[in-house]
């Protein structure tokens, strides 16, 4: 059977839309929103901060922390488990790799930098646009770091293969997905997960896809960073 | 000299993220907060671009504050230790003041440190060592540098404490002069004032709009214009 048309009658490659904001949490040392079609992702950084039980110090850097989690009411109908599974720890893990490598943390020794992401609503692709949020929280927070990190789940649909994968296509018996974190300057790739199968050909467009994809993303990311400083025509 | 082929991709004084090229060519030097990718000069973090002839820093919007030797900065008591205190002050690590760099006068052993200083107790002090772990000593000797009676203590951003003072204390006392306060600013952003309430209020306003707004020009017209509606 061939993937004519889309479920949401999207374009092949097209993304959700999206939306950024950053400095939504007013407590936090840096935050954001962001939310890509009906997936919302909201991300909160507290720090470098001071690391108890001491144990988990490291004397030569500081460290990362993720908490994903997912709200109650956050999926669809289905109430969602409050506290850790453990599909919530994996992705925490998954997103603290995706964020680390970007990250300059030598000049906190023994210190860590908490990330809090959480989703008020989800339709596929959170771990994607949590990676997305936290990367916007980071640099909120002032966080020294090499590049901006944006993801998005790239996957085959039947026969076609499909940018930014929502619920319908993600839980689709015939196709598999494959979530990419990439830093858009360089075209690194700090992520890459597959559920499904993938034919080696595939892959290699889906990384072109993914990079196109990413490159809008960063231009979201971008703009919301921008738009939480005053502009000098606001003032004057 | 800047060859034909250095290319500044940024304007001065625009709020750049991070990884954004900032220029190409080798005739461009990465300053503070920048790094070097190949041809490129690049954005090691969200600020502001600064563009010094060649040279090109980045002035940071946010961020905590990293201590250095020599700042001056606002602490509150948090432990008593056999000699001396430890000294929370906004950032990660805390810091110990000493009793021979607490006072000049003779304790005797064994004496009740809270007569000095009692937990809960804010300070003025000075920070005369960081090691490479952020173990810190600071100092109670200096002018200026004492314990902090009364009045209330503000957290700030740590990146916009040179803008609250200003060029050689300018805005400060600015502030100072328009309210009748009395402010202390610490360098880790805690900043200290008293005086009237309203006029405490009116403090908190300012500075606030003044971390709103510094990474702008004509800040000082504004704040003093600003000031003046405030019929301070």
């Amino acid at each position: 059977m061939a993937y004519e048309k889309r479920f949401d009658g999207r374009g092949f490659d097209e993304l959700r839309p999206m939306e950024a904001k950053v400095g939504v949490v007013k407590n936090a040392d840096g935050s954001a929103m962001f939310k890509i079609g009906k997936t919302t992702a909201i991300a909160a950084v507290y720090g470098p901060r001071e690391l108890h039980p001491k144990f988990l110090q490291n004397p030569e850097t500081g460290i990362l922390r993720v908490d994903y989690n997912m709200l109650p009411f956050s999926g669809h109908g289905d109430r969602v488990k409050p506290g850790g599974s453990r599909r919530s720890r994996e992705i925490c893990k998954v997103m603290e790799n995706a964020l680390l490598p970007v990250l300059d943390l030598k000049d906190w020794p023994n210190s860590v930098v908490d990330v809090f992401v959480d989703f008020p609503q989800t339709d596929a692709g959170t771990r994607c646009a949590g990676i997305c949020a936290a990367s916007l929280a980071l640099a909120d927070a002032g966080v020294a770091m090499k590049d901006m990190v944006t993801a998005v789940a790239i996957g085959k649909v039947e026969d076609k293969i499909v940018v930014d994968l929502n619920y319908e296509e993600d839980s689709y018996e015939h196709g598999s997905d494959v979530p990419i974190a990439m830093l858009p300057n360089s075209g690194k790739i700090t992520v890459i997960q597959m559920d499904g199968e993938i034919t080696p050909e595939d892959l290699v467009v889906i990384f072109a896809k993914a990079e196109a994809a990413c490159r809008k993303i960063y231009d979201v990311q971008k703009a919301a960073l921008r738009a939480k400083f005053k502009k000098q025509e606001d003032v004057s | 000299m800047a060859k034909p082929e250095d290319v500044l991709v940024v304007k001065d004084k625009s709020v750049v993220v991070p990884g954004e090229a900032l220029a190409t060519g080798m005739g461009y030097i990465p300053g503070t907060g920048t790094y070097r990718d190949g041809e490129s000069v690049q954005a090691g973090r969200l600020g502001l671009a600064s563009i010094d002839g060649k040279v090109i820093k980045l002035i940071p919007l946010s961020g905590k504050y990293l201590p250095k030797l020599n700042d001056r900065v606002i602490g509150k008591v948090i432990d008593v230790l056999l000699t001396g205190w430890r000294i929370e002050m906004n950032c990660p690590y805390s810091s110990v003041l000493t009793l021979k760099d607490a006072t000049t006068e003779f304790v005797a052993r064994g004496a009740d440190l809270t007569q000095y200083f009692a937990l809960g107790d804010w300070v003025v002090a000075k920070i005369v060592n960081v090691t490479s772990q952020k173990l810190i000593d600071v100092s109670m000797k200096g002018p200026g540098l004492r314990k902090l009676q009364g009045g209330r203590v503000i957290v700030v951003n740590p990146q916009k404490v040179p803008r609250i003072i200003g060029k050689e204390g300018s805005m400060v006392s600015l502030i100072k002069d328009a309210t009748g306060c009395n402010i202390v600013v610490g360098q880790n952003g805690l900043v200290w004032m008293d005086g009237e309430p309203q006029a405490q209020l009116k403090v908190v306003e300012t500075i606030r709009k003044i971390e709103d707004e510094s990474h702008l020009t004509g800040l000082t017209d504004r704040i003093s214009a600003f000031l003046q509606k405030k019929g301070a």
